[in-house]
């Protein structure tokens, strides 16, 4: 009897539990509308070079509104992609264009750019190279420079990591720097964070990285004595860069729209975009098609 | 409700309910039919679980052939691995997990065959309070840590000891053999705690030193056990991924040394699934690999089990 009693009051506690949540959700769906009060969720999934703003833009957003439920994982950038397309998150982050990824349907997806990245050729600091020449960071990559004197540097073999196929800012890197040559197959990490450490602790190694993931454990490169600086991406004199996307299948909810002017708003891109190292798109003077087409604003 | 009391107790006070007693279910029956449908619906639910994973893995693996229209052949034997542009070499990663667990193997059976020697011949009462512990910690490290020890010592000591970057089967092989020493290590000193004391007792009846009984018997008679031991080593090494990713360098091309990067089927697998579209080629081709992961773990228990059985007659003869 005692145990009946137990197990029927369990039910009851499981049955009320699972009654709040339906009613959590139904409520959420049904007040999309109400601008008044956002409520509601959003899952952002992707890119991880953007995971570190959208986390934080998210949070600020959500204390702001606080029935929001705002999610924001990494998971790489043709994850993004991939679960917007199928519908099974409400933003895909990506640093591509949908356009430049297989498998995607770009006439479906809509694109929100929300900041830009620019990224560069980052070496381990006993390598002795501070400026490298276009063409040179070309023959590195491909495998036609092997020491680190034939340009320049300490007679050090050179340590490629690159970074895993399919990766956006892989993609990024070498549309600007080796324009449809085959990279040298060599070691491939998956995230910005390993290339950092990486690079900063193995004499000879040569990556790319966001510039927001740049220390001073190691030496960012200049190419054809172009700094790698916030102006120089936004007059693209520096040509390695590529925009934040957050994708959305169709016309977004009310609360998804709003969290996406909130991250394309003068607020968040003068103060929050700034300060964690990407650059606002506001301040931009040119724009990139998917095609890599630049033009002047 | 007149059988919610034992049946021992009706018994005693009311004789007369003998034919309701026999001919219906009694508490104690009712509870073993609850107990037993559970235990089946669980067991069900498990079988169900593996079998669509079985079948999950295996539909989606064999896309790569079925719908991008790979050539199995190529595809086990090639040696370039670039799913992005239509090339699909696995053989690189095959021969990766295949070295760094053959390595990893082959350094942690003699410590860890020594380890359970001294801890069940040589001195059990030491072994039990110092060693086991130890082990069981070495146990608990999520594999994690092991990779972020690796990275940060491993690999610059590798570096140091024999030159290039670091990075390859060598600091795979190092890493590999801490986190398979444990697994090698408990299931051996079983197996020789498992060798019948009488095998001991007449050994040295018969004058053999404490070493001659050691290595010619009881090392003879635990065989089995610990060439399964070995195995199990082999299997969680063949399926460790991040630890391995994080010192092997992760270059898919082909191990010419063991100091050169390298990459295995598990490393290939975790970098490159985020970055890929599902249903394209290049996510086909990590299913593939997935694939075989997924036959070579059935391998290793399938071996497992012939070695069992062997082990198991030569013990009753």
């Amino acid at each position: 009897m005692n145990k009946g009693t137990k197990l029927a009051m369990g039910f009851a506690t499981i049955t009320l539990l699972l009654a709040g949540c339906g009613k959590a959700t139904s409520s959420t769906s049904s007040s999309k509308s109400s601008s008044a009060e956002l409520s509601g969720k959003v899952t952002a999934v992707g890119s991880t070079a953007l995971q570190p703003l959208a986390a934080k833009a998210g949070a600020n957003f959500t204390s702001k509104h606080s029935k929001v439920n705002l999610t924001v994982q990494g998971g790489g950038s043709g994850t993004g992609l991939s679960q917007v397309q199928s519908g099974a998150v409400s933003l895909g982050d990506s640093d591509i264009f949908a356009e430049e990824k297989k498998g995607i349907d770009a006439s479906k997806l809509t694109d929100h750019k929300v900041a830009v990245v620019g990224m560069g050729p980052v070496v381990n600091k006993d390598a002795g190279v501070k400026n490298l020449k276009m063409s040179q960071l070309k023959q590195i990559f491909t495998g036609k420079i092997t020491n680190w004197k034939m340009v320049g540097g300490k007679d050090q073999k050179i340590v490629i990591i690159n970074r895993a196929q399919g990766s956006g800012t892989r993609a990024t890197f070498e549309n600007a720097v080796l324009k449809g040559a085959t990279a040298v197959k060599s070691q491939e990490q998956d995230s910005n964070g390993a290339v950092q450490k990486i690079v900063a602790t193995t004499p000879g190694a040569v990556s790319y990285l966001a510039f927001s993931y740049y220390t001073n454990k190691l030496q960012a490169v200049s190419v054809d004595n172009i700094a790698p600086t916030d102006n120089n991406v936004e007059n693209n004199k520096w040509k390695i860069w590529s925009y934040e996307h957050m994708y959305t299948k169709g016309t977004p909810n009310a609360t998804t729209a709003a969290f996406l002017k909130y991250m394309t708003s003068k607020d968040v891109q003068n103060s929050l975009v700034k300060d964690m190292g990407y650059i606002s798109i506001h301040d931009m003077q040119v724009t990139k098609d998917a095609k890599g087409v630049v033009t002047s604003k | 409700m007149e059988q919610t009391s034992s049946g021992f107790k009706q018994e005693d006070t009311q004789p007369k309910d003998w034919a309701q007693q026999l001919h219906h279910a009694t508490r104690a029956t009712r509870e073993d039919w609850l107990g037993r449908g559970i235990s089946y619906l669980c067991i069900g639910v498990i079988i169900l679980v593996v079998a669509s994973m079985l079948w999950f893995i295996t539909s989606k693996g064999i896309a790569t052939f079925t719908q991008n229209h790979v050539n199995i052949g190529q595809f086990l034997t090639g040696t370039n691995w670039a799913p992005d542009q239509g090339k699909n070499g696995a053989l690189p990663m095959i021969l990766g997990s295949f070295a760094v667990t053959f390595a990893a193997a082959i350094v942690a059976t003699p410590f860890a065959v020594g380890t359970a020697i001294f801890m069940t011949e040589i001195s059990p009462k030491r072994g039990r309070k110092v060693l086991q512990p130890v082990i069981e910690l070495l146990v608990g490290i999520p594999s994690v840590v092991y990779g972020f020890i690796g990275l940060a010592v491993v690999v610059p000591f590798m570096r140091h000891l024999v030159g290039g970057s670091g990075f390859g089967i060598i600091s795979a092989t190092f890493v590999l053999f801490v986190m398979v020493l444990p697994t090698i290590t408990t299931m051996t000193v079983d197996s020789l705690r498992a060798v019948p004391r009488f095998y001991k007792e007449a050994s040295l009846a018969l004058g053999a030193t404490r070493w001659q009984t050691v290595s010619r018997v009881i090392l003879r008679a635990a065989t089995p056990g610990i060439l399964t031991a070995i195995i199990f080593g082999m299997a969680r090494a063949f399926g460790e991924a991040l630890a391995v990713q994080m010192v092997i360098g992760n270059a898919a091309v082909m191990p010419k040394n063991l100091i050169s990067p390298a990459s295995t089927l598990t490393s290939q697998l975790t970098t490159g699934i985020g970055d890929t579209i599902d249903g394209t080629l290049p996510n086909n081709a990590l299913w593939s690999l997935a694939l075989i992961l997924l036959l070579m773990s059935l391998f290793f228990n399938a071996l497992v089990r012939v070695i069992a059985k062997r082990g198991q007659l030569s013990h009753e003869r």
